[in-house]
């Protein structure tokens, strides 16, 4: 049942990804600027400027391109990147392992950040203690993702200084690890000193991505759980003689969860498109920065698969999202 | 909830106890390691093929890896490279050079004149995607005589040995490229540079080892890490967090303040890049001379590098910079607004009925650019000119350029790392390049001969005869010449070159 719905899903976004892929293509073509343009050293002259048009394969029409490319993403070959010179689909591969973890670190950062807030805000609602979450919360929201990472670089890059301002790794050091998922095998691989290094960079990016969102999860959730907090089955619990704690961490919090992750789900899509600046401000080497470059030098073939790939991780959370409702709503999982 | 709270103190505790050290290990100067906060990525290793082997600002890296035909001094003369000595035959139909014995690649093999050869025959293709391939492609024939390589010449190129010096001049290694090929070769890159790829990540960083047996000496410093750092308020934090020990282009605002910080030294030279307002002979206001004349007369260009620019920059009154070798400096176009009204006056303008058209300028790619066409709109409007500021990006410059589709004013940085008027007068003001935007057969008939001339002084002389009459008419706006800030930690010799590339080769301990 659950395999035949994921199926269903996936196959529901093939003319999704389609579409995207077609809007894309022509829109990156029609905006002004060129690659081969930008190219076109002093003293060349219309035959070597024609040549490089002819090289990259500029010089057919757009619905020509269109079918070439398409004929060789079917295949799984989605072009050579024009200012790299390497395949599109290896360039992405490389460098979406930095982004995954920066975004699952940010989102694992904002969910623990915005539960906290959500469940101190409630207990102590109508006091002090509320005043000062959703003073907070607000101050979060008010601040936009690359604000806070121009502020951490200035306190905890230069005044303090306690982390490191750019990259993802000490590039004095070698690594030694086999995948770009350096987070993950060097901590599976018990290699400690570089687990610390890249927490170590990723601390500054990570939590200004997570910031904003974690005030919009304690917020929501905050929401919710007032709402739980006035059902039947909480006063029971509070004339039973449980503690306002017990109620809400035992009882109200699941109950409370289903809108939270949903709006959890559709900001984490949004935080993989924050990650573009972020990335760019901490040069930190993902998908994000690659997507700058690439629209900076007008690397069409490298656009064309970045928001490909976007667009296939927007459709994979939004899957993750659908499956996770099931999970926490009985309701759902039993038809 | 007690715990909660507990576990996130304490977390919050650990994660900062343990990061604290990271930094400051790799802040230490330790032994001869430098790391430069860079300005931007290495996108691909191959400097004679696609977008990057036309990036100045990427050349400092490739210097550091390859070596060039031909050599280049800090002050823009050139000097020996792989190539020792050079010249054209007696009959200026073809050309010798003297490949250099000693010299080996990264993998320990010679660098022979076949790898000179091979290196000018693949850029001269036409179908091997060497942008620069109509100035390589002129030599053919090539023949090896011992170290002596020569080659036949379908026309004379006074600029072509400096060519050797600049965008695509490099040699590869032969051999090892052929066995790897070009994707091997992007995945492990060798050349006869003074520096060797220890490690590469791409949009992250570059550490390179010193070269032991480089036939100009080993560098000083042993390892030199490139940090990509594109944003230029992480580099100013970089360097001052002592994360960096070296880096570049940052606003001068920074740089002034960073320089009298305990610990740091900021060194500035002007640099082979100059900032201009190309004019295009498109728009019908153009075409008046004296509107020409009034948009440049009513510019206050000191003004522009003092106030905006802090001082760093160069007033320039043709396309050559002081260091280029067709300099003129008693060509002048001095600032005279009073002379600037009169002329729009003349032509029936005024500032109740101003000429009015419109300017495109980039926003943040050089220092100040819009902020300095809104000052030149400014001053334009105190004479009786009206613009109208149009903001796009440098891809959409290049295509409109090529195009012939600028609006009738567009500012931009044109470099010439080489000095020859060709590659800067020549190419931006010679109608039937698609780098100028003021087309006309006068100027044209002016440029025409030089290309070819191989009289040296009487070459130069035409070059400065060609600025001195683009300035008496007006046919394009040149502003200033950049300087480029280096700030760097005290302990370190830094030789800032006039060619913007910063070498690692000519960095030493104080």
């Amino acid at each position: 049942m659950l395999a035949r719905r994921i199926l269903l899903r996936l196959l529901q976004s093939i003319p999704t990804l389609a579409g995207v892929a077609v809007l894309t293509f022509v829109l990156v073509r029609v905006v002004p600027g060129d690659p081969v343009a930008m190219m076109i050293p002093p003293g060349a002259d219309d035959a070597a400027v024609a040549r490089l048009y002819a090289m990259y394969g500029l010089d057919k029409t757009i619905s020509q391109q269109f079918l070439i490319w398409a004929g060789q993403a079917l295949g799984g070959n989605f072009g050579i990147s024009i200012t790299t010179r390497q395949a599109v689909t290896g360039l992405i591969f490389s460098r979406l392992p930095a982004t995954l973890e920066l975004v699952t670190v940010a989102a694992f950062v904002a969910v623990a950040l915005g539960v906290a807030m959500a469940v101190i805000g409630t207990r102590f609602a109508g006091r002090a203690g509320e005043v000062v979450v959703d003073g907070i919360t607000g101050f979060f929201l008010a601040v936009p993702d690359f604000l806070w990472g121009l502020a951490f670089i200035v306190v905890f890059g230069v005044l303090l200084p306690l982390l490191p301002i750019s990259g993802r790794a000490d590039p004095t050091q070698a690594s030694g690890l086999s995948t770009e998922f350096t987070l993950i095998e060097s901590f599976v691989r018990f290699r400690w000193g570089i687990t610390t290094d890249v927490l170590a960079h990723m601390a500054m990016p990570a939590v200004a991505l997570a910031l904003p969102l974690a005030a919009m999860i304690a917020r929501v959730l905050k929401s919710s759980l007032a709402e739980q907090m006035g059902q039947d089955y909480a006063l029971l619990s509070r004339v039973k003689g449980f503690s306002r704690w017990h109620v809400i961490l035992a009882e109200a919090l699941r109950n409370a969860a289903i809108p939270t992750v949903s709006l959890t789900g559709v900001q984490v899509t949004f935080l993989v498109g924050g990650t573009v600046l972020i990335e760019k401000i901490f040069s930190y080497p993902g998908i994000g920065s690659l997507a700058i470059d690439a629209v900076i030098n007008r690397d069409l073939p490298l656009i064309q698969g970045l928001i490909l790939t976007f667009a296939v991780i927007f459709i994979l959370i939004n899957l993750a999202l659908d499956l996770s409702y099931a999970a926490l709503d009985p309701r759902l999982r039993h038809g | 909830m007690n715990l909660t709270r507990r576990g996130l103190v304490a977390g919050g505790v650990s994660l900062a106890t343990a990061t604290s050290l990271m930094p400051l290990r790799a802040a230490r100067a330790d032994g001869g390691t430098v790391t430069i906060a860079y300005n931007v990525g290495l996108p691909a290793w191959d400097p004679t093929v696609g977008p990057s082997a036309v990036n100045p600002t990427i050349q400092a890296i490739y210097q550091s890896v390859f070596d060039q035909y031909i050599g280049q001094n800090p002050d823009l003369s050139f000097t020996g490279g792989l190539v020792e000595k050079w010249g054209w035959n007696d009959a200026a139909t073809g050309i010798w050079m003297d490949v250099r014995a000693g010299a080996f690649w990264h993998d320990g093999s010679a660098v022979t004149p076949e790898d000179v050869v091979w290196s000018l025959t693949r850029a001269g293709d036409p179908k091997g995607g060497n942008p620069i391939q109509f100035i390589w492609g002129n030599l053919s024939n090539f023949k090896v005589n011992g170290q002596r390589v020569t080659a036949d010449a379908k026309q004379y190129d006074p600029a072509l040995f400096k060519w050797m010096a600049f965008l695509t001049g490099y040699v590869l290694p032969k051999a090892y490229f052929e066995k790897v090929g070009p994707e091997g070769f992007e995945k492990a890159p060798i050349g006869s540079g003074p520096y060797m790829v220890d490690a590469f990540e791409r949009n992250a960083f570059l550490r390179l080892k010193a070269n032991p047996k480089y036939w100009g000496g080993k560098p000083a410093i042993d390892t030199v890490v490139f940090k990509f750092v594109t944003d230029a308020s992480a580099r100013v934090a970089e360097i001052e967090s002592g994360s960096s020990d070296v880096t570049l282009e940052i606003p001068y605002e920074e740089f002034d303040r960073l320089k009298k910080k305990a610990g740091l030294v900021g060194v500035t030279t002007p640099v082979s890049d100059i900032g201009m307002i190309f004019i295009t002979n498109v728009d019908p206001a153009m075409l008046d001379a004296n509107v020409r004349h009034a948009m440049v007369k009513s510019v206050d260009k000191k003004l522009l590098v003092d106030k905006l620019l802090r001082g760093y920059g160069v007033p320039i009154d043709t396309l050559e910079a002081p260091q280029y070798e067709a300099y003129d400096p008693s060509i002048k176009t001095p600032y005279d607004p009073t002379g600037a009204a009169k002329l729009l006056a003349a032509s029936g303008y005024s500032k109740d009925k101003p000429v009015k058209f419109s300017i495109q300028t980039t926003r943040g790619f050089k220092p100040k650019d819009y902020e300095m066409i809104q000052a030149i709109v400014g001053m334009w409007r105190k004479v009786g000119i009206e613009a109208s500021i149009e903001v796009y990006e440098i891809a959409k410059h290049y295509e409109l350029r090529a195009g012939h589709k600028l609006d009738p004013a567009a500012f931009y940085n044109w470099g010439n790392a080489i000095g020859d008027p060709t590659t800067s007068t020549g190419f931006a003001m010679f109608g039937p390049q698609p780098n100028s935007a003021w087309k006309s057969k006068d100027v044209d008939a002016l440029i025409g001969p030089l290309w070819g001339e191989k009289d040296e002084a009487k070459r130069i002389a035409g070059w400065k005869a060609v600025d001195k009459y683009v300035a008496e008419n007006a046919l394009v706006l040149p502003l200033l010449q950049y300087v480029q800030p280096i700030v760097h930690k005290k302990g370190l010799k830094v030789v800032p070159s006039v060619s913007g590339a910063l070498l690692p080769s000519r960095f030493s301990r104080a």
